[in-house]
C-alpha cells in the first residue's frame, strides 16, 4: 500500500493523539506528584496547525479567561517572497473563532499558536517587586493572585506579550500550562482539544517523554532566542519571519 | 531608629505569610492553590467511557483523531452529572467552518472548502455526519477506496 | 472601548499597561531630586549666589515628595497590598527598592535636613506663638529647645553631612526609576544603559527650573525684589545641566539611527507619526532646544535685568513642559508600538477615571497646595525674621 499524503494526514495525528494519551498518564497519579520530578514545556508543530482556534476556546473555558484577553492565541502569517522581516500578521480575536475565508495562496501562509513560554530564565519573574509571580520547582511560571499588587511590571517585561491584567481580579494573569491539570496526570486543555496534535505537553525531565526524540530528530526553534529567556516552548517548522 | 527597626522586624514576622520562602521568593501555598482549580475539560477517554456508540462510528472515519470537546466544548460538568447537565446543541454552520473553512494558511492536504459556495447555504450536517464525515454514497461510487 | 490598532499587535498588548499616572511619577520624583540638587549647590558646593532659594528648594522637594507615592497607589490593582514591598521585597526587582529608597530619602535626608536648618526658628516659634500654633511648634522641636551656639554648630555640621549623603540619595531616588525602564530587555525603546543617567540629568533640569520659577513667582507675590544675581546663577547651572542632558539624549538618538537594529524601523515610524508632536515639537524643539538657546543667549549677550527675568521665566516654563513631555514619550511611547515590531496602538486616556487626566491634574496641583501650607508654617524667606541657620545671608 502506498503511503499517500492522505494516509499520513490520518496516521500522524492519530499517533500524536496516542502519544498524548501515553504521556498524560492516569489522573490517579496525582497524589504521587513530586515537584522535583518534572520540568514542563510544550511542543508546537507548526505545519500541523490548522488555525481552528479550538485551543483558544478550550483555554478560555478551562481557565475562565475574560473576553478580549488571551492566555493563548493563534496568529496567521503571510510572508511575501524574501521579505521575512516584514510579514503580514493577523489574529482576529486571538483566533478564537478560527480564521475567515482566505483563498489568497500567494506567498507563504501559516498559523502560529502562541502562549506563555514558561521561560527557565524568566524576565517577568525577575522584575516582580514582591514575589507574586515565580517559576515553580517543576518549571511552570505561575502568578499568585492573592499576593499580586497589579503593578504591571511583569506585563511590561514579557517579550512575548503573553501576560495581561484580569479586569475582575486586578492581578496579572497568563497561561499556567493548566497547572491544575498537569499535576493530576492530565494534559493541558489546549493540547487536549487540538484536532491535529499540533500542541503537545512535554515533560523535559521525563526520559520517556517523546519530546526528547523529537528534539533530536527535528529542527526546532524558540521565539526570540536573542532574548535568552530559556523558553521551554519549542516550535517545529517555524519560519524565520515569525515575530 | 533602633526601636522602629525592631518593631518592623516583629511586625514583618507576624504579617508575612507563613509559607513564603518555602520553595523560593514566593508563597509556597500558591502552588497548591493554583493546582486545586476545578477541571473543566473531561478528556476524550471519559466521554468514550459512556458514548460507545459514537466511538464505534468515529473509529473508521477521519474524525477519530478529533477529541470530543474540540467541537462540544468543555464537558467535565456533564461527565460528573450527565442526567442534569446537558451539553448545548451545536450549530454545524459555525463549528465545522472553524476547521474546514478554506484558508491558504492551512496545510495543503487538509480538507477545506469555501463553505458558502460548497453547500450553497445549507448546514453542514445536511449531508455530513460529523462523527463520520465522509459521505457514504461518494465512497461507494469511488469503489470503496480513495 | 475599541482601541484603534494599526498593523499587528499581540492581542494582550493593545491596551496600555502604564497610564499618565506613571508618567507623573518620574516627573514628580525628578522635580524632587532636581530641587534637592539645587539646594545642595549652596550647602555643599558653597555657591553663595543661590542661597535665597535654599529653603524654598527644600520645601519644594518635600511638597512633591509627599505627593509622589499617590500616582503609584492610584495605579496599582491592589494598593492595599503595597506594603508587601516592605515585607517581601524581591531583590532582583528594581521596583522593590521603591519603598526603601523613598522612606530613606524622606526621613533620613529631606525631613532631617529641613528640621536641622529650621530648628532655631522652630524653637523660637514654639516660644513666641500662642494656642494651637504653639503646641504644633512644640511638637516639631522634638523635645530639643537648645539653641546655644554649640548646638547650632552641631546642626550645621549634621546638615552638611546629610546633604552630602543626600546628593547620591537624590540620584538614587530618581536614578532607580530610570533603571526600572532601562533594564527591560523586552522593550527596545526603554532598554538602554543610558536611561538612569538621562533620567537623573533631566530630573536636575526640571527641578532647577521649577525652583527658579517658584522663586520668581513667590517673590513677586510677596511684593519683594528678585535677587537677580541668584537668578543668573541658577540659570547658569540650568544651562550647563541642560547641555549635558541634551547631549545624552541626542547620543542615544544618533546611535539608534546609525545602528538601525531590528526595532528601529518600527520606532522610527512611531516617532514620525504618533509621537511627532510630543517628542519632536514639544520635547525637543520647544522644550529643549529653545530654552538652551535662550539661556545660552543670556550668557553671550548682556541683556537688561527685566529682559533676563522674562527670558528666564520663559525658558523655565518651556523646560518644565519639555521634561514632562520627555517622561510622556518614554512611558507612553514605549507602549504604543508592538513588541512584534509590526504594529501600533493608541493611548485612550480617560478623564474622570482613577487613572485619567483629571486625576493627573489634581495630583499636579496638590504639591503646590502642600507647598503653600509648608511655606506658611516654615517661612523660607531670608528678609523676614527667619534666615537660613547656616552661614550669613
Amino acid at each position: 500500500m502506498d503511503i499517500t499524503r492522505r494516509h499520513m494526514l490520518l496516521l500522524l495525528p492519530a499517533a500524536a493523539v496516542a502519544w498524548k494519551y501515553v504521556q498524560a498518564g492516569t489522573p490517579e497519579a496525582a497524589p504521587n506528584y513530586k515537584l522535583s520530578e518534572h520540568s514542563w514545556g510544550m511542543l508546537i508543530d507548526i505545519p500541523k496547525c490548522i488555525g481552528c482556534g479550538s485551543c483558544v476556546r478550550a483555554c478560555a473555558a478551562e481557565n475562565d479567561v475574560p473576553d478580549g484577553y488571551f492566555r493563548t492565541w493563534v496568529e496567521r502569517y503571510h510572508v511575501t517572497d524574501y521579505a521575512i522581516e516584514r510579514p503580514q500578521v493577523e489574529s482576529p480575536d486571538g483566533g478564537k473563532q478560527g480564521f475567515p475565508l482566505n483563498q489568497d495562496a500567494s506567498g507563504k501562509n501559516f498559523f502560529v499558536p502562541k502562549l506563555c513560554n514558561h521561560c527557565a530564565d524568566s524576565p517577568c519573574t525577575q522584575v516582580c517587586p514582591v514575589g507574586a509571580t515565580f517559576v515553580s520547582p517543576d518549571g511552570v511560571v505561575l502568578v499568585d493572585k492573592n499576593y499580586c499588587l497589579g503593578c504591571r511590571y511583569c506585563v511590561q517585561a514579557c517579550p512575548y506579550g503573553c501576560r495581561f491584567i484580569n479586569p475582575k481580579t486586578n492581578t496579572a494573569e497568563k497561561c499556567t500550562l493548566c497547572y491544575h491539570r498537569i499535576t493530576k496526570g492530565l494534559t493541558t486543555a489546549c493540547a487536549e482539544v487540538c484536532p491535529t496534535g499540533a500542541r503537545q505537553l512535554a515533560d523535559l525531565k521525563n526520559p520517556k517523554d517523546p519530546i526528547h526524540e523529537f528534539l533530536r530528530t527535528h529542527s526546532v526553534q524558540v521565539l526570540k532566542p536573542h532574548m535568552a529567556t530559556g523558553s521551554k516552548v519549542f516550535y517545529n517548522g517555524m519560519d524565520g519571519s515569525v515575530r | 531608629m533602633a526601636v522602629a527597626l525592631i518593631a518592623f522586624v516583629l511586625l514583618r514576622a507576624a504579617v508575612v505569610p507563613k509559607s513564603f520562602g518555602e520553595y523560593g521568593h514566593y508563597r509556597g501555598n500558591a502552588i497548591g492553590e493554583i493546582a486545586s482549580r476545578p477541571i473543566a475539560h473531561a478528556g476524550h477517554d471519559v466521554c468514550e467511557g459512556c458514548h460507545t456508540d459514537v466511538v464505534e462510528k468515529k473509529r473508521l472515519g477521519r474524525h477519530v483523531v478529533v477529541p470530543c470537546e474540540a467541537c462540544h466544548g468543555a464537558l467535565a460538568k456533564h461527565a460528573d452529572d450527565p442526567g442534569n447537565i446537558q451539553p448545548p446543541k451545536l450549530d454545524t454552520a459555525v463549528v465545522c467552518a472553524r476547521c474546514h473553512e478554506a484558508n491558504s494558511a492551512k496545510p495543503k492536504g487538509f480538507p477545506q472548502v469555501a463553505t458558502a459556495e460548497h453547500s450553497g447555504g445549507l448546514a453542514c450536517d445536511t449531508c455530513h455526519q460529523p462523527h463520520k464525515p465522509k459521505i457514504e454514497t461518494e465512497e461507494k461510487a469511488a469503489g470503496g477506496k480513495k | 472601548m475599541q482601541i484603534p490598532v494599526e498593523g499587528f499587535m499581540y492581542p494582550n498588548e493593545v491596551e496600555l499597561q502604564w497610564s499618565v499616572l506613571i508618567v507623573l511619577y518620574p516627573f514628580i520624583t525628578g522635580l524632587v531630586a532636581g530641587a534637592f540638587i539645587l539646594a545642595s549647590l549652596e550647602r555643599v558646593f558653597r555657591v553663595v549666589a543661590v542661597k535665597p532659594t535654599y529653603r524654598l528648594a527644600l520645601l519644594t522637594a518635600l511638597a512633591f515628595l509627599l505627593v509622589a507615592p499617590m500616582p503609584l497607589q492610584l495605579h496599582l490593582g491592589h494598593p492595599e497590598r503595597s506594603f508587601e514591598m516592605y515585607l517581601t521585597p524581591h531583590r532582583s526587582s528594581a521596583m522593590a527598592m521603591f519603598g526603601f529608597v523613598y522612606l530613606w530619602y524622606l526621613m533620613a535626608v529631606l525631613l532631617a535636613e529641613i528640621w536641622l536648618d529650621y530648628r532655631k526658628d522652630i524653637v523660637r516659634k514654639s516660644q513666641t506663638s500662642t494656642g494651637v500654633a504653639r503646641a504644633f511648634y512644640k511638637v516639631l522641636t522634638l523635645g530639643s529647645s537648645n539653641v546655644s551656639e554649640r548646638s547650632l554648630v552641631i546642626d550645621d555640621r549634621l546638615g552638611y553631612a546629610i546633604t552630602l549623603i543626600g546628593i547620591p540619595s537624590a540620584f538614587l531616588l530618581h536614578g532607580y526609576v530610570g533603571f526600572i525602564f532601562g533594564s527591560v530587555k523586552a522593550n527596545p525603546w526603554w532598554s538602554s544603559p543610558l536611561m538612569p543617567i538621562v533620567f537623573i540629568f533631566s530630573a536636575m533640569v526640571s527641578g532647577i527650573a521649577a525652583v527658579m520659577l517658584l522663586y520668581m513667582v513667590t517673590t513677586r507675590l510677596r511684593g519683594k525684589q528678585i535677587d537677580i544675581r541668584c537668578l543668573d546663577a541658577i540659570a547658569q547651572y540650568l544651562l550647563y545641566t541642560f547641555v549635558i542632558d541634551f547631549s545624552l539624549e541626542m547620543l542615544d538618538l544618533l546611535q539608534r539611527i546609525y545602528e538601525a537594529d531590528e526595532s528601529f524601523r518600527s520606532l522610527d515610524f512611531m516617532v514620525h507619526t504618533r509621537l511627532w508632536t510630543s517628542q519632536v515639537i514639544v520635547q525637543i524643539l520647544l522644550g529643549t532646544v529653545t530654552p538652551i538657546a535662550l539661556l545660552g543667549l543670556t550668557q553671550l549677550v548682556k541683556f537688561s535685568e527685566i529682559a533676563r527675568k522674562r527670558i528666564y521665566g520663559l525658558a523655565g516654563c518651556l523646560t518644565v513642559m519639555g521634561i514632562f513631555a520627555m517622561r510622556w514619550n518614554v512611558v507612553i511611547g514605549g507602549q504604543l508600538f508592538s513588541k512584534s515590531f509590526l504594529g501600533y496602538t493608541t493611548y485612550k486616556m480617560g478623564f474622570a477615571t482613577r487613572e485619567g487626566l483629571l486625576t493627573a491634574i489634581i495630583l499636579m496641583i496638590l504639591p503646590f497646595l502642600i507647598l503653600w501650607v509648608l511655606v506658611k508654617l516654615l517661612p523660607p524667606w531670608t528678609d523676614s525674621e527667619s534666615a537660613p541657620a547656616h552661614g550669613t545671608t
